[in-house]
């Protein structure tokens, strides 16, 4: 890990910004170009553009190509929820040699284009401010190095129906240790109790 | 069950209960009770010459209070391990002049009083949640005379009455004269499906219960009349339909209607009242028993092991999937998976097939061996730390080691770190950097947010796992709220740093909203404790400058509460209009001034 205070003062940043339109999830109530086009004049940002589908193949190689091209250290995508695709994203970054860390999304999507369908003007204006804040939160990211760190090879499966006796069984037969809790005198649960079941009308236990 | 049972890397605990668990992902530390068997449980070969004379005479809960046990028992012939169990509140105690006829009788000796609950500690790295249902209890539905009238019963009593191993050996009979009913009703969705009695969900599981359970009486007795009244029959998995179609083939009559009242005739038979919705006429049914299809209900003790594991429910009380699609059975707590009708009703296949997919997601996660932990970690820089212990006090974690009388600065361990940031907020001395959620870029964005047009602007600060994932649950249920507000998200609401709020009202902010996980359900086992208390301490500090302390709202919002994000947004709007031109203004010059 690189000290922070040395890394915020670091040469001026290389931003590129993509703004997705996720077919019409975006596109339909955001007007994306515009946004774009607006994130292009922001302060750092070597480059922004709109793209169909940034999380697809062909629309994840557009970004890496603009990446090498404009030799860009930091990305700003503008499109659905980082709790969705941040990982997809990371990993693109990883792929054009950028740490990880040097990516900042924003949420055009599940809070701003599917919240203000009606509100065209307001949704594009937001999705604007919150593309301006992720460039200049992406222009002071610093690379982070991920640790490894040791792992005990043992599940803790809590209740004995017939959910947790698979889930046992199934990590059992693949070699890992199963403590296996449950609160009842025997394991079983619900299904010890039933009779046949559908749809095969066949025994439970 | 026996395959589990007898499985060489499968240590099954039974009367136990998780007590506590500490660590993280990787490394969890277990704390389980084992409550006493009082019988030794290799050693018990279930004879059952105990149970034979023990004088004590219970209500059996496997057969659903249909037949008895007796104080020393087997729950049933096939559990595992089979061993008998003495129910301690029941027994007359080890005391020969009282009784100790278990202990006389028993070759092997297994039975033991000496016997105590037992602590057992376990290391794991990965954890499956998988506590199951209960099934709803209809005697509130006192319109269908549960519990009032012997011959209705509920589905999991009719499910032991006709089951084989039952107390009736499979043969179905009426409660109160042991008779075989000809006529037999069932209602639907009773606890189910209703926005007054019970979840307002399908509980999956009850058509489909209750189509088999028509199959099983026809077999026994084809000339039987079978009734079942219904809202709608969702055969909607595979084979389904085929059951559904195979019973109407066999004359079971489907009513749609639900009844609106049943009462007992003289000889107990039941009279059922409903409005046939297809022929739109009030009809009376009498029946000779009736079954009620209840739904399911998260386990009881879920709550308990939410709060104890940093989990989100659904406003259902079942646990909340990381993602309803993508990660299905991941909690958003790294390393917790999700298995069975804990995370929703759900069909044995159904069960089996997710229990599963949770043993695969636990297996990807363990088989390396390690893990790589996010680097979103606080760092300390000790030329500014002055040792006074407030990011130790804070840490829910103790993660933070400082020597305060010696002056040694402090010092985090970042493996047991999880990246709440409340250290970082909370250190007078900006002496510690929060990894990717840094003073100096969470300001950055609340400047880029307020750089124009502020006046207009609703500065909203969330946290990731309860009120952005709120924000974003909002989103996917097309929620509408006004476009002005713009979200910071940080791990933690307990990131939030007071300086942060007084940046957004010096850049003319009219309102700030901090919002978090609800008391209790904090990702970060308390954190957000603190940040309730930095939110009074500044809206104090608000009122002493003269600002409108109502400017700062706190808000708890979980993931699953996306109507409540939409409306908390509303009204922060509203409260947005009632601030002044002037106000703001005043703000802006007063906290312009050096020292707030």
């Amino acid at each position: 890990m690189t000290e922070p205070t040395k890394n915020i003062q670091a040469a001026a940043p290389r931003i590129g910004v993509f703004v997705c339109h996720c077919g019409a999830n975006i596109g339909k109530v955001v007007d994306v170009a515009a946004v774009a086009e607006a994130a292009g004049k922001m302060e750092g940002v070597v480059v922004a553009a709109d793209i169909g589908y940034a999380c697809s193949e062909p629309g994840q190689q557009e970004i890496k190509d603009y990446i090498a091209e404009h030799n860009l250290d930091r990305v700003v995508i503008g499109s659905c929820s980082p709790r969705l695709h941040e990982p997809t994203f990371r990993q693109m970054l990883i792929s054009s040699g950028l740490n990880p860390y040097l990516l900042e999304m924003a949420n055009l999507r599940e809070q701003c284009s599917w919240v203000h369908m009606n509100d065209s003007e307001g949704a594009t204006q937001k999705a604007m401010d919150l593309v301006r804040m992720a460039v200049s939160r992406a222009s002071l990211l610093y690379a982070l190095e991920e640790e490894i760190l040791p792992l005990v090879k043992r599940t803790l499966v809590i209740g004995g129906g017939v959910a947790g006796i698979q889930a046992a069984l199934d990590l059992a037969d693949n070699g890992y240790e199963v403590v296996l809790v449950e609160r009842k005198p025997s394991i079983g649960g619900t299904m010890a109790q039933l009779d046949k079941t559908f749809p095969t009308m066949d025994c439970s236990i | 069950m026996t395959d589990a049972g007898r499985h060489p890397r499968i240590k099954v605990l039974t009367l136990s209960e998780v007590k506590d668990v500490s660590g993280h992902v990787g490394d969890f530390d277990v704390r389980i009770i084992k409550h006493a068997r009082y019988v030794d449980e290799s050693a018990c070969t279930a004879c059952g010459e105990c149970a034979k004379v023990c004088p004590v005479v219970r209500p059996d809960e496997f057969n659903m209070g249909l037949s008895s046990r007796k104080a020393i028992y087997s729950p049933f012939p096939q559990a595992v391990p089979s061993a008998y169990a003495v129910n301690v509140d029941e027994c007359l105690g080890h005391n020969p002049a009282v009784c100790a006829k278990c202990v006389e009788v028993c070759d092997k000796q297994c039975i033991n009083f000496h016997m105590s609950d037992e602590e057992i500690h376990e290391k794991v790295g990965s954890i499956v949640v998988a506590t199951g249902l209960s099934p709803y209890d209809p005697t509130i539905n006192d319109e269908y005379g549960y519990t009032r009238f012997e011959n209705v019963l509920t589905s999991l009593e009719f499910e032991r009455l006709v089951n084989a191993g039952g107390p009736t050996g499979g043969e179905v009979i009426r409660p109160t004269d042991r008779k075989k009913p000809k006529r037999i009703g069932f209602i639907q969705c009773v606890g189910s499906r209703s926005a007054q009695k019970g979840g307002n969900y399908c509980s999956n599981i009850c058509c489909m219960n209750t189509i088999k359970s028509t199959l099983v009486l026809k077999e026994h007795d084809p000339d039987c009349e079978v009734k079942v009244f219904y809202i709608d029959i969702r055969a909607f998995g595979k084979g389904f339909e085929d059951l559904y179609s195979r019973s109407r083939r066999l004359g079971v009559q489907y009513i749609r209607g639900l009844p609106g009242s049943v009462s007992e005739t003289a000889d107990k038979n039941l009279s059922v009242a409903v409005e046939n919705t297809v022929s739109g006429k009030l009809e009376i049914h009498e029946l000779d028993m009736l079954v009620l299809a209840v739904g399911l209900l998260p386990d009881p003790g879920t709550q308990k092991l939410q709060e104890m594991l940093g989990l989100q429910l659904t406003p259902d009380g079942f646990y909340l999937e990381a993602h309803p699609k993508l990660l299905p059975v991941d909690a958003a707590t790294r390393g917790v998976f999700y298995a069975g009708c804990a995370e929703g009703p759900k069909d044995i296949k159904e069960s089996v097939t997710q229990a599963s997919a949770a043993a695969a997601r636990a297996v990807r996660l363990m088989h390396k061996g390690q893990i790589t932990s996010e680097p979103i970690t606080s760092l300390v820089l000790e030329e500014h730390c002055k040792a006074c212990g407030k990011c130790a006090e804070v840490c829910p974690y103790n993660a933070i080691t400082v020597d305060v009388r010696k002056k040694i600065p402090a010092q985090v361990n970042t493996a047991s770190c999880a990246g709440c940031g409340t250290c970082a907020a909370e250190c007078p001395f900006g002496a510690i950097v929060m990894n990717h959620f840094t003073d100096g870029q969470i300001l950055s964005q609340v400047d880029a947010m307020l750089a124009e047009n502020a006046r207009d602007k609703v500065v909203a600060f969330a946290c990731n796992w309860c009120s952005y994932a709120g924000a974003d649950y909002a989103g996917v249920s097309r929620l509408q709220y006004p476009a002005n507000v713009r979200l910071i998200r940080t791990m933690c609401s307990g990131r939030v740093d007071e300086k942060f709020i007084w940046e957004a009202f010096a850049k003319g902010a009219p309102v700030v909203l901090v919002s978090g996980c609800h008391i209790g359900d904090c990702h970060y086992i308390d954190a957000n404790h603190w940040t309730e208390k930095r939110v009074a301490k500044v809206h104090k500090k608000m009122e002493k400058l003269g600002i409108r302390a109502e400017r700062l709202q706190l808000a708890w919002i979980s993931a699953a509460e996306g109507a409540r994000f939409a409306e908390v947004m509303r009204r922060m709007e509203k409260l947005r209009q009632q601030v002044t031109e002037a106000e703001i203004a005043f703000t802006k010059e007063i906290l312009s001034k050096p020292k707030k």
